[in-house]
């Protein structure tokens, strides 16, 4: 057992982790953090996607103690103390960038992470930051329109893909 | 044609609401099946095959035993009966020839990926370390694994995927429409196609698919209360409670099933799986909670996969185009075992094959077969998408034989809107539909005419990316199904679906439907209903669904049936609630009966300004205190709604796609489709629904195949080589609908859930063959992965099959930094 | 999805870690960034006693111009690399690779000298370092030693770093005002390459004085396609110009069969690849066809 000690949405935790451990894991089972969940075992689907020192990570690709003394964020930890909404969780419902939400935690960490970094993505930019989380309900457009939504291009839903040329 | 319909004011049908769901879903505030920890409970890892057919000599579990906080180490032989059975619900024929699928086989694994064995442990990782010290011993038996080859074992003395049945044919189902009287001779047209007309000949592959739903399968079982409890990952609580208490021998009374939030199925989770019945087993017989959570590679691996045909298909036509006759001969692969569904998913494609033309004569045969792969099951569509495809490629196929354009030979052949209702040639009565006023849309949107153009323009030039355009008009049959045909077709359930309604003393409403959410927005769309119906406020009305001691009675959601069959029970449920009241409401308003109208939530007396809203009435009702004599002081519910007949939604699907013909890459460019799906409730869930659809459909012509290896083993077994396309991968979509409402609910609608999946897939392979037809190709196999098309161009051929080897990426060996 | 049990140590300098890899070498795995490695862990195809992590030690981080070369620290993330000015400037072909590289989550975590070691022929960084001809400095007891690119890369997730050593910088030889451009050819967007190109050249006027060529996925190890580069040298950088000399590109490769394409396709992916490539380093918009 290696003892750790981080910050996650806010709360200071310590804990005794087996090495093995991966973040996720200890996010969950030790934590309660249940919002953030897994989807894979390559880190191809990104459903875990949390913030670690303020960027977007796969929390299955990250050891437990390899957090220590680091600060994450969860999908759990993005809502204002009053409830209130972040905009990328209010875009992702205002739009229907979910259906069955289970990639919604990831995408929506993902989201947040990609529109720090460019806060007016092309639609192609968005494609491309997302291409580490996979989503099965949505065919992604209504994620696309989401993260327009929360950059504050997204007045214009009909906003259509004609002539994007994404390759296939 | 009939524009879409605006929601009237105040309505809540048609309205844009957003989702109810979603409040918890993008908090992280969840119920998957996984999030659940229950005191003192156990996890259990299983102990997989590595090959696809063995005998098992021996099971050493001893070491596993031993190993830190394991509890137990069970075998099939450990659990015996109690283990139950998974059971086939659609034996297609009298005599189809089943398996016994036991969830761990005592003696014979029949693919790889089966469970032997299962480690019972305090922990997930100790179950996990301890699952790799259980010793099996197999002997290897020859495996059945091209289906072709498995298809004709019994005559060529073949290998046999279970050589005690005799043959790998589970059962060959056939419809004639001579025989069944609702056409002609398919013989008799293709003779005389043959001696003075056009015979189209193909076969078509409809590659192996995984439906890969983001949340892999979870399922905890608590013993500890007087009914057993078990949570699952699953789109059917009803159904699966029904199978455990069938095949357990516990009393279905004792067993509660609950669906919490569920992430995904696309059919993949209308499933009675192993796993669910290990871990059922093992709870009652360790009296403890105990979850299994499977990994995305147990999932790929053991989860039902879907489609898997080769398609054997003669179109007979006149040398204008009209067709004459349609003969379809498919090899379905089953796998190992038939599952619950099985060998009903090709026999539903047998009432598509015609989709939305007139044919007069049609036959329909589809061979079953067993071989040593995981087993199928419905996939998004199931049968319907497989039989769009063969039809729609068929059509394209037409068109370049007597040079004209795709769209025109449809348009000759297909059924005119005024000729609804319409029986077609496989026997079903079409109740609605126009397809002109669907292509005509679609056309328009695409701007087909400039996009031909250009096409005409670039194949002059002999320019390295050359354009094609791909058209699907699709129809299919959702709402599944009237109890009636379902007992024709010998399926072992009806097709009913249930709904209560409870007005609650403070004015809220309580809804209860059979139907079982896992993405779909029942939640919402649901509300909206009973909002309108009864008068109350969207707000106000909460619906429970996915466990079988709330909702105790549904037959759960696929087939594209929650809005038009469990919809339908709910506003046959809804007037109940209304004419209960109805009699309150005269005696509190002291009028006849016959004199009171209801609208906007109240009860009026005709002629009066004398009003009573119905959630007093409810008030009332609870309190007792004045009801008129012999009324029961309750306005609850109940509708149990069997339909009568299937609802038939269709539309015109176009995609404009690029081939790099020097690399084979096919790039889209434009996708457009007008569907028909009756009237709306929620258009914003529609539109989600069809996106997604689509993206499944363009999935499978472009990316998705399970490849299966010479040794049986499954090489797409990670998301690492079964390729889900990303948001990079996909385009933006121009949607629209027409209406006409279908006849065979009082909604009018029609289902949505499958209809993008079934239309794209042809839509978009037609694009591609389109785009290098004049370089003489005049079809790629699915998957049109680059090299195929790259194949295609330069050998005239489909593309041949794909390499059955995956690269290593995550080496275990060498590579010392990583 | 569970890792097998292993010992974790976190050294915070190299002489430390260096001393960890003595004590547990055989048994050990190094975790730098952990992008490839915790997969392979998590999915057991290797279970080693201890995972020594060189994630605490800062030495190992950052860009540094050394001249007529830029040193890059083994640890320093993809990320970081990508958004180097530095390296924009003077390794260009890197900036380009990188944007290509995985996706944004992976390249927060994932380092550059973690990546090389790893040694994956359909990695992102192998090609476009060979293409630059950079070299590795490994570190072991006895010192430290500097490998070629030609000789770091020995097969399938094989390299010259022996079991007492680490890699610590990667150096970049400076390739001021050189064009480049990666050309990765995929399925969909979060697989591995099935091949790429990375090119870069140096123009004089329209003429290509001198070209660089990289090959991803065209072996059991990212290569040099030499013939192709030497055809290339005093080449009009115009479709016809380089077309014949970009054919070359696949001489002497042995690329892998697999799901997504066999051998014989994929020698005709990379001279496809390799006239976009050298068009687009060029300036020239030859990376696809006019629309």
């Amino acid at each position: 057992m290696t003892r750790i000690s981080l910050t996650v949405d806010g709360q200071q935790v310590t804990d005794d982790v087996e090495p093995r451990t991966l973040l996720v894991q200890y996010l969950r089972e030790q934590l309660g953090k249940t919002g953030t969940v897994i989807g894979c075992d390559t880190s191809n689907c990104g459903a875990c996607t949390v913030h670690l020192d303020g960027t977007s990570v796969k929390s299955c690709n990250v050891l437990a103690v390899q957090a220590d003394g680091s600060e994450v964020t969860t999908v759990e930890g993005l809502a204002g103390e009053d409830g209130t909404l972040h905009p990328v969780q209010e875009a992702f419902r205002e739009c229907h960038g979910l259906q069955c939400g289970f990639c919604t935690p990831g995408m929506i960490m993902q989201t947040v992470d990609l529109l720090a970094e460019n806060p007016d993505p092309s639609e192609e930019a968005i494609r491309l930051g997302l291409e580490g989380n996979l989503c099965r309900c949505t065919g992604y457009h209504n994620i696309v329109r989401a993260v327009q939504h929360a950059a504050g291009a997204g007045s214009d839903t009909e906003r259509s893909g004609q002539d994007t040329g994404v390759t296939a | 044609m009939t524009a879409v319909q605006e929601p009237a004011a105040g309505a809540e049908i048609g309205r844009d609401r957003r989702r109810k769901e979603d409040q918890r879903l993008i908090t992280g505030r969840t119920r998957w099946t996984d999030n659940l920890t229950l005191p003192g409970m156990l996890h259990l890892a299983m102990v997989r095959s590595p090959f696809p057919h063995a005998r098992i000599t021996n099971i050493d579990t001893a070491a596993a035993k031993a190993s830190p906080n394991v509890v137990a180490v069970l075998t099939g032989a450990d659990l015996g009966e109690a283990q139950g059975a998974c059971i086939n619900a659609w034996p297609v024929v009298t005599d189809q020839v089943t398996p016994t699928h036991l969830p761990m086989p005592t003696d014979r694994v029949a693919f790889a990926g089966e469970t032997v064995a299962v480690v019972v442990a305090r922990s997930a990782a100790a179950a996990r370390d301890a699952s790799e010290l259980v010793e099996v011993d197999y002997e290897e038996l020859p495996a059945a694994l091209d289906l072709k080859e498995a298809a004709a074992a019994h005559e060529s003395g073949g290998t046999l995927a279970h050589p005690d049945l005799g043959t790998n044919v589970s059962a060959v189902w056939r419809f004639d429409s001579a025989e069944a009287g609702t056409g002609g001779d398919v013989e008799e047209a293709i003779a005389q196609a043959r001696a003075n007309g056009i015979l189209i000949e193909r076969e078509y592959r409809q590659q192996r698919l995984i439906p890969a739903f983001m949340e892999p399968r979870s399922v905890v079982v608590d013993p500890t209360g007087e009914q057993i409890t078990m949570w699952s990952a699953t789109q059917v609580p009803h159904i699966l409670r029904f199978a455990l208490a069938a095949t357990t021998g516990v009393p279905e009374s004792k067993i509660r099933v609950i669906a919490p939030d569920v992430g995904g199925g696309f059919g993949g989770k209308l499933q009675q799986t192993p796993e669910e019945m290990i871990t059922f087993a093992v709870a009652r017989r360790l009296g403890k909670p105990v979850k299994f959570t499977e990994t995305r590679s147990e999932s790929l691996l053991t989860g039902h996969h879907g489609r898997d045909q080769w398609q054997r298909l003669t179109l007979a036509a006149t040398k204008d185009g009209t067709v004459t006759g349609l003969k379809v001969d498919l090899l379905a692969d089953l796998g190992a075992y038939v599952a619950i569904v099985g060998g009903g998913v090709p026999v539903l494609g047998a009432f598509m094959f015609n989709a939305i033309y007139k044919f007069p004569a049609y036959q329909f045969q589809t061979t079953n077969v067993l071989t040593n792969k995981t087993w199928t099951d419905a996939y998004r569509g199931a049968g319907r998408p497989e039989a769009t495809y063969g039809i729609e490629r068929l059509m394209d196929e037409l068109a370049a034989e007597v040079g004209v354009d795709p769209l025109e030979i449809r348009e000759k052949n297909w059924i005119k809107h005024e000729e609804f209702p319409f029986t077609t040639v496989a026997g079903l009565e079409y109740d609605s539909g126009n397809y002109e006023a669907a292509t005509a849309r679609a056309k328009e949107m695409l701007g087909y005419d400039e996009l031909r153009a250009e096409q005409a323009e670039r194949r002059a030039r002999g320019d390295r990316v050359q354009l094609g355009i791909g058209v699907s008009t699709f129809t299919e049959m959702c709402g599944l199904a009237p109890s009636r045909v379902l007992g024709s077709l010998n399926y072992g359930a009806g097709g009913w679906e249930h709904a209560e309604v409870r007005m609650l003393a403070t004015g809220k409403v309580e809804v209860v439907t059979g139907a079982s959410a896992h993405g779909q927005g029942h939640e919402t769309a649901f509300s909206q209903i009973v909002a309108d119906r009864l008068g109350v406020a969207f707000e106000d009305v909460e619906v429970l669904h996915g466990d079988t001691q709330i909702s105790h009675k549904g037959l759960d959601t696929y087939g594209s049936r929650s809005l038009v069959v469990g919809g339908e029970a709910l506003v046959r449920a809804v007037d109940k609630v209304i004419e209960k009241a109805r009699v309150v409401a005269a005696h509190l308003l002291e009028a006849s009966a016959d004199d009171l109208e209801f609208g906007d939530g109240a009860f009026t007396v005709r002629g009066t300004d004398a009003s009573l809203p119905i959630t007093e009435i409810a008030t009332a009702v609870f309190a007792a205190h004045n009801l008129p004599d012999g009324v029961e002081p309750s306005l609850d519910s109940e509708a149990t709604y069997d339909p009568v007949n299937f609802n038939f939604p269709h539309g015109t699907h176009l995609c404009a796609a690029e081939v790099d013909t020097e690399t084979g890459q096919v790039a889209l460019r434009k996708y457009v489709c007008c569907d028909d799906i009756g009237v709306v409730i929620n258009p914003l869930i529609v539109a989600g629904q069809v996106h997604g659809g689509l993206v499944q459909g363009i999935a499978q012509a472009l990316w998705e195949e399970a490849v299966y290896d010479d040794f049986g083993t499954l090489v797409s077994g990670s998301f690492t080589d079964y390729l889900l396309p990303t948001a990079a991968d996909t385009i933006s979509f121009e949607i629209d609908h027409t209406t006409t409402p279908s006849t065979t609910n009082s909604l009018g609608a029609k289902g949505v859930g499958e209809a993008g999946t079934i239309a794209s897939t042809p839509a978009v392979v037609n694009a591609v063959v389109d785009a290098v037809r004049h370089l003489g190709v005049n079809d790629v196999q699915m998957p049109c992965t680059p090299e195929r098309v790259w194949r295609a161009i330069n050998s005239r051929s489909s593309g041949g099959s794909t390499t059955e080897a995956a690269a290593p990426h995550f080496d275990s060996a060498e590579g010392e930094a990583l | 999805m569970i890792p097998a049990s292993f010992e974790y140590v976190a050294p915070t300098s190299v002489a430390d870690a260096l001393a960890a890899l003595a004590e547990h070498g055989d048994d050990a795995k190094i975790l730098a960034g952990g992008q490839s490695l915790l997969p392979v862990l998590r999915m057991r195809l290797n279970a080693p006693e201890w995972v020594i992590d060189l994630g605490r030690i800062d030495g190992l981080r950052g860009i540094r111009d050394a001249g007529d070369h830029l040193a890059i620290g083994a640890m320093t993330t993809h990320h970081d690399v990508g958004r180097d000015p530095l390296v924009h400037e003077h390794a260009l072909l890197i900036s380009k690779a990188i944007t290509h590289l995985a996706d944004a989550q992976v390249r927060h975590r994932g380092t550059f000298g973690g990546a090389l070691a790893h040694a994956d022929p359909a990695g992102d960084l192998g090609a476009p370092a060979c293409a630059l001809q950079a070299s590795f400095v490994l570190q072991g007891p006895g010192g430290t030693r500097t490998v070629p690119a030609a000789e770091f890369f020995v097969d399938l997730f094989e390299t010259a770093i022996s079991d007492d050593e680490i890699l610590t910088e990667i150096q970049v030889p400076k390739h001021d005002g050189w064009g480049a451009s990666y050309e990765k050819f995929v399925r969909v967007a979060h697989q591995w390459p099935i091949v790429a190109v990375a090119a870069t050249v140096r123009m004089e006027g329209d003429t290509i004085a001198e070209a660089r060529v990289g090959l991803t996925n065209m072996g059991s190890t990212p290569v040099r396609a030499e013939e192709a580069e030497e055809a290339l040298a005093g080449c009009p950088a115009t479709e016809e110009g380089v077309a014949e000399a970009a054919a070359l590109a696949a001489e002497g490769t042995d690329p892998p069969s697999d799901l997504n394409g066999d051998a014989d396709y994929r020698r005709h992916l990379a001279g496809v690849l390799t006239r976009r490539a050298v068009l687009a380093a060029a300036g020239r918009n030859g990376t696809t066809a006019p629309v």
